[in-house]
């Protein structure tokens, strides 16, 4: 399918990109090709033509935002949706278009839809995916029965087979203007003088072999949906419908015996806006309870609202991550239960606030303190840290590490009895501290091993306490007279 | 190990025992060591609290300093709401007295700590190093970054909710409006009806009408002095010492007490009795906000 983009209008309108330092016309509607106009023809020789034509500047991030969201709209049709830029895109329907009444009325209802919203649409059905290109090209609304690709081309000018310009140009020079013409010819001629590649687009163009298509999402495991044939909009009807799908997804999940760790919800616009959002779960889910529970969390929390506009049309549910079950016998062992609702209480936080603000911490083999912890997913990781094996504390000694530590050390100013001498006292966010006690240094020396570690000062770490009472990790950075020459001081810790 | 030997060495001193006590009483303090290792060891396995038993147990968590015990009448208790508040200034302080508490009350069930993006910010984060140096065990606790103070209590109150946790933590920094009656009922509510222990530490702000079942004020107190005789400086790097005072208990007294973490047996101690032994001459009773009267001097010992 292919779609180009501008509404019809009666005044001349151009988009132009800057191509070899010139501004070249990328885009025109009808009214400007009626004076003349045409694709690579520069703004000057249009403003020539025709002086108070519009102009707009052309806007590639813009092209590729809308073509992806024509791409999300048309995720209604079949999963398997992939990207051909600039213009295109590839739907895989293999299987999907008996549930739309056939090939033809699945092409007609998508060429209408997509005209209704104001696209110039041409499409074509056929066996391979560059065949179906060559086609919109040439012969929009085609649709070529499997085996019939060859002859369905043959008649087709060389350039809709979309490669490269120098190719098309050599081709044209030679005197092929046809893809029947190059199909005639000894494929090692064509291969020698204009590469495997283009042999090979050939042949996929004739039927003779296939590529798979690259789908913008993996296919999800499971999918159960609901098309509405008046669009919906209250809440109310929303969750009823999530729960009735989440039903048949966990029914057909259950025979297989497996649970959800992804699910996602993506509800159709009738506009053409979908909105997907997404939930996941440490353990696999294979209870209707939860799913229904986790989206009502999500929902309510969304910062940026579901909006219904003028109703959803289709919602769909969709497990894309998907383990096996391991049933577990409850009654008997207690830990079993704990370990399953704790884990399903982070499921309901991470669905409100995000899986990354919840954290638990595994061990890392280093003496940096920033780096001894890894804090992880608690979703994810919740087993892993359980195990985790924390380096043991020395029996009868004092914390000689700080409980608070700061991601990024804070400067401090240091008053010391004589320069490489331990701190008498300091100032930190503007407050004074008078130190009663001292202990260390205590010297880490960066990893030089590591890239980035090179440059960085070995640390002398000191252990304080102020006249409050209160306790500091206080370190001086470099050794004196070997790495600097004057210290700079930093906090890096509270102790309790 | 050299710490400990000092601290063996002084309190008999104390009691002006002869040399083979000492060596008894070092072998004692070593085994005691041992036995609260084991003891631990042992309640990792069975996935049960230390002295106190899981969900059977005593709804009264002992903290083991004899005096608090006494005026909580057994210990802290468990399915209700502890408010601690602390100055800016005593953040760490707090956070450590919190954690402390809050270990003693989870006895091994999972920890949930729940804070605002700004307190990592001002306050630093936790560091599981430091969470292990005072005894207790990282791998129980799970950590919530809540955006905001309203998300942080309505993840507190689920999080109550759920019995498999031991306790939950909420670190709130400054002064909101959030936090009133309303709130801390429905945490006092959901508390009690799972049996999860509810800690509040409110960082720079002032008590206010709560239905906490306990209200702490903490500060740092000053760290114990040295022994006479050993080594130079007038202080020691000792364990975390607590200047606690309950100002609130629904069921009973105030107080205002010393109080010690010992990071080996995960109890607090009476930190003025501790003082008092390695201190033969006697020293100025302790005051409200200078617990002890060590010279202030500046002086260092290097280690390491």
């Amino acid at each position: 399918m292919r779609c180009g983009g501008t509404p019809v209008d009666e005044t001349p309108c151009i988009v132009v990109a800057r191509d070899h330092n010139a501004l070249v016309i990328s885009a025109l509607n009808d009214a400007a090709t009626r004076l003349g106009l045409e694709i690579g023809v520069p703004l000057a020789n249009a403003r020539a033509t025709c002086p108070d034509i519009a102009v707009v500047d052309a806007d590639d991030a813009a092209d590729a935002r809308m073509l992806s969201d024509i791409a999300d709209w048309c995720d209604r049709f079949t999963p398997l949706v992939a990207l051909d830029p600039p213009h295109g895109l590839l739907l895989d329907i293999s299987g999907c278009a008996h549930l739309f009444g056939g090939e033809a009325s699945m092409l007609a209802a998508i060429c209408d839809a997509l005209k209704r919203q104001g696209f110039i649409v041409s499409a074509a059905i056929a066996g391979t995916a560059a065949c179906a290109r060559a086609l919109t090209r040439a012969r929009p609304g085609c649709i070529v029965a499997e085996g019939h690709e060859a002859t369905a081309v043959a008649a087709l000018p060389v350039f809709t087979l979309g490669a490269d310009d120098a190719v098309t140009r050599g081709l044209r020079r030679a005197g092929l203007k046809t893809v029947g013409d190059v199909a005639a010819r000894g494929r090692h001629e064509i291969a020698a003088r204009f590469g495997a590649t283009f042999v090979a687009l050939l042949e996929q163009a004739l039927g003779e072999r296939d590529a798979p298509i690259s789908p913008r999402k993996p296919v999800p495991d499971y999918i159960a949906e609901k098309r509405f044939a008046e669009p919906v909009a209250t809440d109310t009807v929303i969750a009823a419908t999530l729960s009735r799908l989440a039903q048949t997804l966990i029914d057909s999940m259950t025979r297989d015996g497996k649970g959800a760790r992804r699910l996602e919800a993506s509800f159709f616009r009738t506009d053409g806006a979908v909105r997907t959002i997404a939930v996941e779960t440490g353990l696999p889910v294979t209870r209707v309870e939860i799913v229904e529970r986790l989206f009502r969390e999500r929902l309510d929390a969304l910062a940026d609202p579901l909006d219904p506009g003028f109703g959803f049309d289709l919602i769909r549910l969709a497990a894309s991550r998907t383990d096996d079950v391991v049933e577990a016998q409850r009654d008997l062992d207690s830990h079993v239960h704990d370990s399953d609702e704790v884990a399903a209480l982070i499921d309901r936080i991470a669905a409100r606030i995000g899986g990354s603000r919840i954290v638990v911490h595994l061990p890392q083999d280093t003496h940096i303190p920033e780096r001894a912890m890894l804090a992880m997913p608690a979703q994810h990781h919740l087993a892993t840290a359980a195990m985790a094996e924390w380096p043991a504390r020395a029996e009868g000694e004092p914390p000689l590490r700080p409980l608070r530590l700061f991601a990024r050390p804070e400067p401090v100013e240091v008053l010391a009895d004589f320069p490489h001498g331990p701190p008498a006292a300091f100032r930190w966010r503007r407050v004074f501290h008078r130190l009663a006690l001292i202990e260390g240094p205590e010297r880490i020396a960066m990893e030089w091993w590591r890239l980035g570690d090179r440059d960085d000062l070995t640390r002398d770490y000191f252990r304080a306490e102020d006249s409050d009472g209160a306790r500091f990790w206080l370190y001086r950075e470099g050794i004196h007279r070997r790495e600097v020459v004057t210290f700079r001081w930093f906090l890096h810790g509270l102790f309790a | 190990m050299e710490r400990a030997r000092i601290a063996a060495f002084s309190s008999s001193e104390a009691g002006t025992g002869s040399p083979q006590e000492n060596a008894q009483e070092n072998a004692s303090d070593r085994a005691g060591c041992t036995l609260a290792r084991l003891r631990r060891e042992i309640g990792r396995l069975e996935g049960e609290g230390l002295a106190l038993g899981g969900e059977g147990g005593p709804p009264r968590v002992p903290l083991g300093h004899p005096g608090v015990d006494a005026t909580l009448q057994g210990g802290l208790l468990r399915g209700a709401l502890h408010e601690v508040f602390a100055g800016g200034a005593q953040a760490a302080t707090a956070t450590g007295f919190v954690a402390t508490l809050a270990a003693r009350l989870a006895a091994r069930r999972p920890l949930m700590w729940i804070r605002q993006d700004f307190s990592e910010r001002e306050n630093g984060r936790l560091s599981m190093s430091g969470w292990g140096e005072l005894g207790l065990d990282p791998c129980a606790l799970v950590t919530v970054r809540a955006p905001d103070v309203e998300a942080a209590l309505q993840i507190t109150a689920d999080a109550l909710a759920c019995d498999a946790l031991g306790a939950v933590v909420t670190e709130i920094w400054g002064e909101t409006r959030h936090v009133d009656l309303v709130a801390s009922r429905k945490l006092t509510l959901a508390a009690q009806g799972s049996g999860v222990a509810g800690l509040m530490l409110r960082v720079a702000a002032a008590p206010s009408p709560s239905t906490a079942e306990t209200r702490w004020t903490v500060r740092a107190a000053r760290s114990p002095p040295r022994p006479s005789g050993q080594g130079w400086g007038a202080q020691i790097w000792g364990v975390p010492v607590f200047d606690a005072h309950l100002v609130r208990n629904r069921h009973g007294q105030t107080g205002q007490w010393i109080m010690e973490w010992n990071c080996d047996e995960c109890l607090f101690r009476d930190a003025s009795f501790i003082s008092a032994a390695a201190h033969p001459q006697p020293v100025a009773a302790a005051s409200d906000d200078r617990p002890h009267q060590a010279a202030n001097l500046a002086l260092r010992r290097y280690a390491g």
